[in-house]
């Protein structure tokens, strides 16, 4: 990928990155500098000036996996996999790379970093971790979580999330972020420290905003009906595929059988026989070529997974939104209430019923001062509430700015990976295809000199 | 149809049939053919032909034996019948035209038989006729009675499960059709079968059930032919050769049966895999309708595997109706193979039995008895043309399964083929950038106001560049507050109001 023209017909993508197509040593991520450079094109991101923390040129990957046993919590033994991380920071002069930076992690702990990003970034389109578990396999894949196939994707798509965290304009210039790829011992307790599970909105809350919501802004109800319908298509899509897998492995090797009895015919046939032979030796290659082909469609697969897990953080900022607004929309409904509270009570009409109006009634009218008292503290309250009205407001309009720029930025990403993706399973169906033709070439040829 | 029919067994040939020299003439022997046009069981003669390899009884035949030739003629027309060019032939024979008849008891298909022969024993050089299967069923048995020394071609199979299989589907009547085709070309080709009086009168009687109904009186006459050989004799030792055909039917007869099993198998996967397909491929339809710029990319990948989708279907009704029925063939094929075997070792058995029988008596010692010769030619003749009949049939059986098995690795490639061009086509489309190419087809530089149309998402692959609402807001933002755009089943009509000119001039650069 090569830096777009800078004009108004491209939006600039964030950095060079095909996340899923490598599986080696890492990508470059251009952090710092070049995302610097995008500042231009977000508009009006006021985070952007902030420092970033030196990083130069860096590469990351993700380059081994390993099985490890240990105690867990509960003081039990358990067998998990740690997969090694390793940094490289790229010298601009001649191009060298320097490992700066190689340390061991666990799904667990990648889990606890996404975890804190999106609670520290809600208006950010959080890239997904690979699943934690063998989803949509097809009946010859294993589901099993410490089959060497599941880990080796495993650890791709691990690579693949730090690759694209790294060039997230944004994500890229976290602290916690950084910690995690340099500094092994102490990350959890420091990520901890930070004490962003408090700051989480809980699942609750975050459901009823979204159903009692009465504004919120028409793109994010848009949006989230996109993400549920893609998340829906997506599965589908996924778990048809690994039935389309299944039988196309079924078809393959019934064929193999061809090769076994060609070969005992061949046995009582005079001139027929080397023809018959030599045809039944080609059926067992085309019955063994599925495996190595239907391999390769797992890395489509793989990447449609990865928009399937997107679709979910679309939606979280979109609820986030509809909390937020939700919010907003109470501190105005409460201010409201407390205004015309305030004027019943200055003027003595009592429009509304309250319990202080009950008492009064049972209990006698209080006295001016107690009246005066109240009020005073009302106009306190209706102070501090505007402020926060206004305050709120203000934050509100800054998410939905931010979180559109971002939610742009995932679109052009999502559309060209998708592209892409679409683009290689098509070159594999033709390799298949070729592979087809000349295996019954060869053998049309064989059962030409029968 | 996977290849033209068998080489060697010609539909109606380009030549005139006047031309075309009798297989017999120029031959040594004498001519084997009796000069009547109809001739009975009784009046066949096997004659003798100096042939040193076979000395026949200076007596007649004994009656059953219904060979027209002597096994020496029948050598001569097998080195003859080797010009497969078809330039000896003499007698043409095609089964087409299906037609269905329905009435009050019945109804059934009936199939028209196209006869074109020099022959002397038609008296018109064509004759076309409708036979039913039941016709067919009725020459078989009449063949197998009357020549049951000779290998007869199978029938496809007679009955159908009512219900499962449609009897009157046209691809049902037409690989009932080619079975039938066939099982017509292989008795022409037969030097011996072709001049049967029954297959004659199969081939050219207006009333073939009257020719039935005088066959059933003659029953009795035919008698104890070979088929009715006294069964319960011991063979004594079954010569090598005979032997071997017997263990190479068995094994050809298990090979063929495991690959009829391995092929309905492939068959079923391949259907299972297509319904599959056809669940796969509309699900990026429906992906499709949710997306902008992804919508004709994914649109596209549904048509494609739509299309390989079709392909395959294709693929498993040609192995259905091609492959299957060929394979059933020739293990019915096999199986009336062994039971003339069988017939062939009874005979054998008879003559030992009768041999023994004699040599245990004093009296006839120095004259072997008439019957006891009687047998012994049976046996003889019998041999012959078994072993005549095997080799003809090893040679077509090599020509059929190469035929077979090229045609099924060709329908193969044409699958892969189809795919291949499928994919291959919409890698441009799947790679295609959305351009900024607008056509006006309203406006000038004075009006305040252009119309503008492109075709949208759902256009054919291939055709005019398309693109879509969202791209044109973010590639003319100028354009973006006073447009708005209708959507037709094919086009997006862009309507531009207060039309700066700035942005005129921008869109007209655009599309040079």
């Amino acid at each position: 990928m090569e830096q777009a023209p800078p004009d108004l017909e491209r939006q600039w993508q964030p950095a060079p990155l095909e996340p899923l197509g490598h599986t080696d040593a890492g990508l470059q991520a251009a952090v710092g500098e070049e995302a610097e450079g995008s500042r231009d094109e977000v508009p009006g991101d006021g985070t952007m000036t902030e420092n970033n923390f030196g990083l130069k040129k860096i590469e990351i990957s993700v380059s081994e996996a390993e099985k490890r046993t240990g105690r867990n919590a509960m003081n039990m033994q358990e067998t998990y996999t740690a997969y090694l991380i390793e940094t490289r920071s790229v010298e601009h002069t001649d191009g060298q790379s320097v490992l700066t930076d190689s340390l061991w992690r666990r799904y667990s702990e990648f889990e606890l970093l996404r975890n804190y990003l999106l609670v520290y970034y809600p208006h950010i389109v959080v890239p997904p971790l690979p699943e934690k578990r063998a989803e949509f396999v097809w009946h010859k894949l294993s589901a099993d979580n410490m089959d060497p196939d599941f880990v080796e994707r495993r650890r791709i798509g691990l690579e693949n999330f730090l690759l694209r965290v790294a060039s997230h304009p944004i994500l890229c210039r976290d602290k916690i972020f950084y910690l995690f790829l340099t500094q092994e011992g102490n990350w959890k307790e420091t990520v901890n420290e930070t004490g962003f599970q408090l700051k989480a909105d809980s699942r609750l809350k975050a459901l009823n905003a979204t159903f009692r919501v009465k504004n919120p802004d028409k793109r994010f109800t848009e949006l989230k009906h996109y993400s549920d319908e893609l998340q829906s298509v997506i599965s589908h899509l996924l778990r048809v595929r690994a039935r389309v897998a299944d039988r196309l492995y079924g078809v393959y090797k019934v064929h193999g059988n061809y090769g076994r009895v060609f070969s005992e015919w061949s046995a009582i046939e005079k001139e027929m026989g080397d023809g018959l032979q030599s045809a039944g030796h080609h059926m067992d290659v085309y019955a063994s070529s599925i495996d190595d082909i239907l391999e390769d469609e797992e890395h489509y697969a793989d990447q449609l997974k990865e928009y399937l897990f997107y679709a979910e953080a679309l939606r979280a900022v979109c609820r986030k939104h509809e909390l937020m607004q939700y919010d907003l929309e109470m501190a105005a409904q409460d201010l409201a209430s407390k205004k015309q509270q305030c004027e019943e009570l200055a003027t003595g009409t009592v429009r509304t019923f309250s319990l202080k109006g009950m008492t009064t009634k049972l209990f006698g009218q209080e006295t001016p001062e107690q009246r005066e008292a109240r009020i005073k503290v009302l106009e306190e309250q209706i102070n501090e509430g505007e402020q926060q009205l206004k305050s709120k407001n203000l934050e509100g309009r800054e998410f939905v700015k931010n979180a559109w720029a971002d939610i742009e930025r995932f679109k052009e990403q999502k559309n060209h990976d998708l592209k892409e993706a679409l683009i290689s399973y098509a070159v594999m169906q033709i390799s298949m295809c070729k592979k087809g033709i000349q295996v019954w070439t060869n053998a049309k040829e064989c059962f030409s000199k029968m | 149809m996977s290849g033209g029919p068998p080489k060697g067994l010609p539909s109606t040939g380009p030549h005139s049939l006047l031309d075309m020299p009798h297989p017999l003439a120029g031959s040594s022997s004498e001519e084997a053919v009796g000069g009547d046009s109809t001739p009975s069981p009784d009046l066949l003669m096997a004659r003798s032909f100096g042939d040193k390899d076979l000395i026949l009884p200076n007596g007649g035949t004994p009656a059953g034996t219904s060979s027209p030739a002597s096994s020496s003629s029948l050598l001569n027309r097998l080195q003859l019948d080797d010009d497969i060019d078809g330039e000896t032939r003499d007698l043409f024979v095609t089964v087409d035209d299906p037609k269905k008849h329905v009435c009050t008891m019945e109804t059934y298909i009936t199939y028209r038989i196209t006869t074109k022969s020099t022959r002397v024993e038609f008296d018109l050089p064509e004759y076309s006729v409708r036979r039913r299967y039941q016709d067919f069923d009725w020459l078989r048995n009449k063949l197998e009675e009357s020549q049951p020394t000779h290998l007869i071609p199978p029938l496809p199979e007679k009955f159908v499960v009512k219900g499962v299989v449609d009897r009157f589907s046209e691809e049902f009547v037409e690989t009932r059709r080619k079975a039938l085709d066939k099982f017509l070309k292989r008795i022409t080709d037969h030097p011996v079968l072709s001049f049967n009086e029954h297959f004659n009168v199969f081939l050219t009687a207006k009333d073939l059930n009257a020719y039935k109904r005088q066959g059933m009186a003659l029953l009795s006459r035919v008698g104890e032919s070979v088929k009715h050989v006294t069964g319960g004799y011991k063979l004594r030792s079954r010569p090598l050769e005979f032997a071997a055909i017997g263990d190479y039917l068995d094994t050809f007869a298990l090979k063929l049966g495991t690959i009829d099993r391995i092929a309905q198998r492939i068959i079923k996967e391949e259907i299972e895999y297509l319904v599959e397909l056809r669940e796969y491929g509309p699900v990026y339809s429906t992906w499709s309708a949710l997306e902008g710029e992804l919508a004709e990319p994914l649109e596209g990948v549904s048509a494609c595997i739509g299309n390989c989708s079709t392909a395959l279907e294709e693929l498993t009704d040609d192995m259905t109706e091609d492959f299957l029925p060929v394979l059933r063939e020739y293990i019915l094929y096999s199986d009336s193979m062994k039971s003339v075997l069988k017939k062939r070792d009874q005979v054998q058995a008879e003559y030992e039995a009768k041999l023994e029988a004699v040599a245990l008596r004093k009296e006839d010692r120095p004259k072997v008895p008439a019957d006891v010769e009687k047998c012994q030619d049976r046996m003889e003749c019998f041999n012959a043309d078994l072993k005549a009949d095997m080799e003809r049939w090893q040679s077509n059986k090599r020509q059929d399964f190469r035929q077979l098995l090229m045609g099924m690795a060709d329908k193969n490639i044409q699958y892969y083929e189809k795919c291949l061009m499928a994919w291959e086509s919409i890698i441009p489309l799947l790679q295609e950038k959305p351009e900024a190419k607008l056509a006006p087809i309203w406006g000038n530089e004075e009006t305040t106001w252009c119309l503008f149309t492109t075709t949208v998402i759902g256009g054919q692959p291939g055709s005019q560049p398309r693109y879509f609402r969202e791209d044109f807001f973010v590639l003319h933002p100028i354009a973006k507050h006073n447009i708005f755009s209708v959507r037709t089943s094919h086009f997006l009509i862009f309507f531009f109001f207060n039309c700066p000119d700035a942005f005129k001039k921008s869109v007209r650069q655009e599309e040079m």
